[in-house]
């Protein structure tokens, strides 16, 4: 089976070499040096310790007809958001970036000839940063060869989130690329929905300056869709980063979070839940680097699975020698709605401090017998006690997003997409 | 109101029968209480009753109604008019009480073909209700039962008992782990039920209840059988004797 996906980058490679040569200087170089990186590492194979549990084939394989579709306007969040940007067809459809207080948004596209900074500084160093120990060279491919991305610059609080809602008809691939920093003191949330193409290739670099304070928030609801995102973030002192991923629909989706705490004092939060249903394949891989003192990580994972439904979780927290009073957090667990459904998982805990706490778990359960009865002895028909203990199990990764507005907002759009399966 | 006769049921998954043969008729409007030793099959009645799954009832019938509630999913014997305050009421982390308690409301009107309460009206209901309970707004929000005391988890059971209006309710135990004032406050909460058609079955081992919640009929429950009926006096006997002589008087 090796042969139908090969391990040398060769089309792809002539693909970005024209996007390169027109990129202007910076992105020229940064996309160089990735394209470089992948064709050195090659391409992801099924045999690769880390996919494992996930066959990399629907993400390096060249001719997919995946289609499409059509993701429906979801009315999530339509309380509170003022910034919105739209993509289409993963093209940039808001023209004119909004001009908001205390932060810079750029398109990538616009950006690779203009002469910015503090992007240069992170476009591709994050993601070159985190190709250890473990190769990801479908990050190095997305750098080298996003077509778009926006550049989001904050430099002081940024009173209302950032929404990006992308709706793709008729685009197969989607290779985007976010760029975030956050300077000292300044803070921002950066909300995505929608789906970027059937097959979409996602990276966003994150780099949080010390006191500086990240909010991430995702819904993943494409239905035939396969998505492999990326987040590579570096945190610095007494700073915070928070990213919470609902995921409610899709075939394939692999969500990698890697992050390094670099600054002392600092805590930083990875939270996902995903509701899936037959043809349904959900990994979550995340690797925390505590290399500060006194920081703290936490790791909360839910997937609620039915009629053969997979979800993968590996987790990994590395605790560097020096890294005292860690306090890292880890719990993945699954909720079975059938004896088809699978969850894996592989919690991981590497340590090289003395004065750390570590605690990881994970489990895989069936509904709590008790609990239904109790709900139904009180006239909740079955399956409406089932979509209740769902949403018991879920609350605690929810229960991880910062504002609670949001969060509502969260619950909400679950408890309509539970009462509409 | 229910008619239970005969009433045989023994575990699923082993070979235990735990109840052999109950016979009860409890009128409409009246409160019968059962009595009875430690393991001698009263949660196991209620839970039967209830639709709970883990039992077969090998003989006998219980019709609430004349209906057979014994072929009737649990939720449909809630919205038929059947309640159960649990012996131990079940936590569920991340369910709002308030959203719990909405859903059960509505849930049961619907089943039953009625309109569905309007969040307004619900939450005016609700406010008064729980305010006859000394339940506070905080324990309406929280998740149901979690972090409850046990005498917040049945103050809690008697709140539910109150929106959902039942016919026929069953408490189990539900004075256990209540101290004095929030039994007189449970109490308060069931005789502000009755209403001459409503009915009740009080589980309990404690005639204290009793004193609250005055009762038609006592009876007394072992292994698995009512082996005696009488009035609030027979509680008493209960409280003051135990129940060996009971007991010696069936062998
Ligand atoms: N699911 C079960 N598995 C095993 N044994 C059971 C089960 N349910 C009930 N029993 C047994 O059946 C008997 C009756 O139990 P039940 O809980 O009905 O008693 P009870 O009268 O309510 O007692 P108590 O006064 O202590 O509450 C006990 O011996 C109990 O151990
Ligand atoms: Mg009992």
């Amino acid at each position: 089976m090796v042969a139908s996906s090969p391990k040398v980058i060769s089309d792809r490679a002539l693909h970005d070499a024209e996007l390169i040569s027109n990129s202007g200087a910076w992105a020229k170089n940064a996309r160089q040096l990735a394209s470089a990186r992948a064709q050195e590492q090659g391409l992801p194979q099924r045999r690769d310790e880390y996919w494992k549990y996930t066959r990399p084939d629907v993400f390096v394989q060249k001719n997919v007809a995946l289609i499409p579709q059509a993701c429906p306007e979801i009315g999530i969040f339509a309380d509170q958001m003022k910034t919105e940007i739209v993509f289409e067809n993963a093209k940039l459809a808001t023209h004119h970036l909004p001009e908001i207080d205390n932060c810079k948004i750029e398109s990538l596209s616009n950006a690779s000839t203009l002469d910015l900074h503090w992007v240069q500084d992170i476009y591709g160093k994050l993601e070159l940063a985190g190709q250890k120990p473990v190769e990801r060279s479908l990050a190095a491919l997305n750098t080298a060869m996003a077509t778009e991305g926006l550049l989001v610059h904050a430099t002081g609080q940024v009173s209302s989130p950032i929404r990006i809602h992308s709706v793709s008809i008729g685009i197969t691939d989607a290779v985007i690329h976010h760029v975030v920093k956050v300077e000292a003191g300044a803070s921002v949330t950066l909300i995505e929905t929608g789906q970027y193409g059937a097959r979409s290739n996602v990276v966003i670099e994150v780099d949080v300056a010390d006191t500086g304070s990240f909010h991430h928030i995702r819904v993943q609801d494409g239905k035939e869709s396969h998505m492999l995102t990326h987040i590579f973030a570096s945190i610095g002192a007494d700073a915070k980063f928070k990213s919470f991923t609902l995921t409610t629909d899709g075939k394939m989706t692999r969500n990698e979070c890697i992050l390094d705490l670099v600054g002392d004092n600092s805590s930083v939060t990875v939270a996902g839940a995903c509701l899936g249903d037959s043809n349904f394949h959900h990994d979550d891989t995340v690797f925390i680097t505590h290399d500060a003192v006194n920081c703290e990580s936490r790791q909360v994972f839910k997937k609620v699975l039915r009629n053969g439904a997979v979800g993968v979780f590996q987790g990994k927290i590395l605790v560097k020698a020096g890294a005292q009073k860690t306090d890292g957090y880890q719990i993945s667990q699954s909720l079975l709605l059938d004896e088809d459904s699978q969850f894996l998982a592989k919690p991981e805990l590497e340590i090289y401090a003395d004065d750390v706490a570590c605690s990881h778990g994970s489990t895989s359960g069936a509904i709590d017998e008790e609990a239904l009865f109790y709900l139904r002895s009180r006239g909740v028909p079955e399956p409406k006690a089932v979509d209740l203990l769902t949403l018991s199990f879920i609350a605690q990764a929810i229960g991880e997003i910062e504002d609670p507005d949001l969060a509502q907002a969260i619950l909400s759009y679950l408890t309509d997409i539970l009462e509409a399966r | 109101m229910l008619e239970i006769k005969n009433l045989c049921v023994q575990l699923e998954e082993e070979d235990k029968q735990i109840l052999k043969g109950v016979n009860l008729s409890l009128e409409a409007g009246k409160v019968h209480a059962i009595m009875g030793p430690n393991g001698s099959g009263k949660s196991t009645l209620s839970y039967v009753l209830s639709g709970k799954g883990g039992y077969e009832v090998t003989e006998g019938s219980a019709h609430l109604e004349g209906n057979d509630i014994l072929e009737m999913e649990p939720e449909e014997r809630a919205a038929a008019g059947l309640f159960l305050a649990f012996q131990y009421p079940v936590e569920i982390p991340g369910v709002g009480n308030m959203t719990f308690l909405r859903t059960a409301v509505n849930s049961q009107r619907k089943l039953r073909g009625e309109p569905e309460m309007s969040a307004g009206e619900f939450l005016k209901v609700v406010r008064a209700k729980a305010k006859d309970l000394k339940i506070d707004a905080d324990m309406l929000k929280r998740p149901v039962n979690v972090g409850f005391s046990g005498g917040e988890k049945k103050r809690n059971e008697i709140l539910q008992m109150a929106m959902l209006e039942p016919k026929m309710c069953i408490l189990d135990e539900t004075d256990s782990g209540l101290d004095v004032d929030a039994m007189k406050l449970v109490a308060q909460g069931v005789n502000a039920l009755r209403d001459g058609k409503r009915t009740f079955l009080v589980i309990t081992h404690y005639q204290r209840l009793l004193d609250h919640i005055k009762p038609d009929v006592v009876h007394i429950m072992a292994a698995g059988r009512i082996i005696k009926s009488g009035g609030p006096e027979l509680a008493l006997e209960v409280e003051n004797n135990g129940y060996a002589d009971l007991l010696e008087e069936t062998a």
